[in-house]
């Protein structure tokens, strides 16, 4: 997920720019304040607003047709998940089920195992990612080589720009029998371990190799809490004797609470997204039974099997608590940090 | 200051940068790994002789990948894909954010057109209905399936339309006194200002394309309109070297490894080329919508 990058000023600005930007926030509320100058209501001239603002109008004529063909269609679509979809019949003409897929569903063993695996596999990697990518910010904030800094920053974010497919091409020939991971264990003396062909080991692989891909990337929006703290700060807990360990335990994390909150906070709205191009890439039958989620459930009952129907009643399950879940998220993040997306 | 220089603060610094260094070291090595294989020849990638450096060294994989077409093929559906999709993606994106940056006073039915947008980006009907609307279309094994399915990214909407808001808002009611339209205020104010904020979004939007498999996988019937990281799933996750057509007469003299590391690294070439430039823009790129001093 790229939600980092998509933080909106409200929380970066403060953030990114700390006491520097003091001016620029001044000069924002004045420009806010005259904005919402009160505008005396007087009935609308409709042809001489019109006049005015029909470009307005007509740029959104193209947003607007693309969402109603890929998101609005596909949104009726779902209709699919409470009939017995027949292609050749359509959307319109297929014949009504009422609740039975659901019904289905829920009486399946395998759903319960689907179900259970994605949200273990998600919130393992929510957790981890967020402990990893706060001690790596830590980390890189206390290398004082400017050089080495940028260096390490380099190579730890690459992995977040390259596709599951690179990454995942790489892992199954490194991860393989005689890939260079099982040579070094059997240097050590250690039993090659079959670590994407095991149900034993799927998930830690999986999580460790989400660490490697996106941990890097999720340092960034702690490192730039850190350039905010007040160098003050630091400055008085030395001179009280605080060595650089007691500064970052009593200083730093601290002052990165708020965000770390925050993105906890916003986390829970992705519980159920266990990372679908991952596990399309690196799964195989053998580790179903630990690595299936309810994404690749999906894929593989709908486009594979052509089950539309009932794929479509797992996927609009995902979808509504998935909303459900983002909307909780976004209204804690709110109530916590102000967090607003607009 | 005294302390950084005392004897525990020095053991410290090693430590830093000990963990650090191993840190970047785990993540980069994978990728050396990839490359000496892909660089080396057959007896030392079958046997396993390859770590951190080619043993062998040839370019004989690399050579015989680009002598056959299919490789090409697939370059071409993507870059196809990454060209017209960036563009459309800028265009819409633009267009749709400049409108709702205004407010629903000067834009009557703004707010309405907000939550169009909300809905759209909070909640989506998932990948079976998806996936049957756009067959219904008739879009399926054509480059426009792939273009434009995603052709409105709503949360690069979102962001470019709090860039705009934070945009002095005087430049735009000079430019209307002088009498500009919307259309003109759009192209002649807010679009100039906006250069670097546009160049990050630009330059996402196109890495996105590149690298998206997933839509070529299942909107893309026939192996030869696959765009290439989907052709590349095909040789390095299902095995499938056929897809290649290397001349046969030389497959005695490859080992499928090195083969696969040359494809890995044919593909991903063009993202290390421009990951400088998306270094420098990805700081500038969450600073987006931060007011420019």
């Amino acid at each position: 997920m790229n939600a980092i990058l998509y933080l909106p000023s409200s929380i970066l600005d403060p953030l990114l720019c700390g006491r520097k930007s003091r001016m620029g926030r001044e000069l924002t509320m004045a420009i806010a304040e005259q904005r919402t100058h009160v505008v005396p209501a007087r009935r609308t001239n409709w042809r001489v607003y019109f006049a005015r603002t029909w470009p307005l109008y007509a740029m959104l004529v193209l947003p607007l047709i693309q969402l109603a063909f890929f998101h609005y269609y596909p949104m009726y679509g779902v209709i699919v998940a409470f009939q017995n979809f027949n292609p050749g019949l359509g959307f319109t003409r297929s014949p009504w089920v009422g609740l039975n897929n659901f019904r289905y569903l829920f009486s399946n063993p395998d759903f319960k195992t689907v179900l259970w695996n994605s949200l273990f596999i998600a919130v393992a990697k929510l957790v981890t990612l967020q402990l990893m990518s706060v001690s790596l910010a830590l980390l890189l904030n206390e290398a004082r080589s400017m050089l080495f800094k940028r260096t390490v920053q380099t190579v730890v974010y690459l992995p977040h720009f390259l596709s599951w497919i690179v990454l995942g091409g790489i892992l199954v020939d490194l991860l393989s029998s005689n890939g260079l991971v099982n040579r070094s264990l059997t240097m050590l003396g250690v039993p090659p371990i079959l670590f994407l062909g095991s149900n034993t080991w799927f998930r830690p692989t999986i999580i460790v190799t989400n660490l490697w891909k996106e941990a890097g990337w999720a340092t960034i929006i702690y490192l730039a809490a850190l350039t905010s703290i007040d160098p003050g700060l630091h400055e008085a807990a030395a001179i009280d004797g605080a060595n650089r360990w007691q500064r970052i335990r009593h200083v730093n994390i601290p002052g990165i609470s708020s965000v770390i909150i925050l993105i906890a906070c916003l986390n829970l709205g992705s519980v159920l997204q266990a990372g679908f191009e991952q596990i399309l890439t690196l799964y195989n039958p053998v580790v179903y039974r630990t690595g299936d989620i309810l994404d690749t459930y999906v894929y593989r009952a709908g486009l594979i099997s052509a089950r539309y129907s009932l794929a479509a009643a797992v996927g609009l399950f995902q979808s509504a608590i998935g909303f459900i879940l983002i909307v909780v998220a976004y209204r804690l993040a709110d109530r916590f940090s102000g967090y607003r997306i607009f | 200051m005294v302390l950084e220089k005392s004897w525990s603060s020095r053991l410290f610094n090693i430590a830093i940068y000990f963990v650090l260094g191993l840190i970047g070291l785990l993540c980069l090595l994978p990728l050396l790994h990839l490359v000496a294989v892909s660089l080396s020849n057959r007896s030392a990638s079958v046997g396993g002789f390859v770590t951190l450096w080619p043993v062998g060294l040839t370019l004989f994989n690399y050579h015989e990948i680009l002598l056959a077409g299919p490789v090409y093929r697939a370059l071409f559906v993507t870059i196809e894909r990454v060209v017209l999709g960036t563009a459309i993606n800028m265009a819409l994106t633009v267009l749709a954010a400049y409108p709702l940056s205004k407010s629903a006073q000067e834009f009557k039915g703004r707010n309405w057109f907000m939550w169009i947008l909300l809905i759209a980006l909070l909640f989506n009907g998932g990948l079976i209905p998806w996936f049957l609307a756009i067959r219904s279309l008739g879009l399926l094994n054509s480059i426009w399936a792939l273009v434009l399915h995603d052709a409105l990214p709503i949360w690069n909407v979102i962001l470019l339309m709090n860039f705009f808001r934070e945009l002095p808002r005087e430049l735009e009611e000079a430019a209307i006194i002088d009498g500009a339209s919307y259309w003109d205020t759009l192209f002649h104010v807010y679009l100039p200002l906006s250069v670097p904020a546009l160049a990050t979004l630009t330059l996402f939007a196109a890495v996105g394309h590149w690298n998206a498999w997933f839509d070529g996988m299942v909107l893309m019937t026939k192996n030869e309109n696959y765009p290439i990281m989907t052709f590349l799933r095909t040789v390095v996750i299902d095995l499938n070297l056929q897809v290649l057509s290397v001349n046969p007469e030389d497959l005695y003299n490859l080992s499928d490894r090195s083969i696969r590391a040359a494809t890995i690294v044919v593909a991903t070439l063009p993202i290390l080329m421009v990951y400088p430039f998306l270094q420098r823009y990805f700081i500038h790129g969450i600073r987006l919508g931060a007011i420019k001093g």
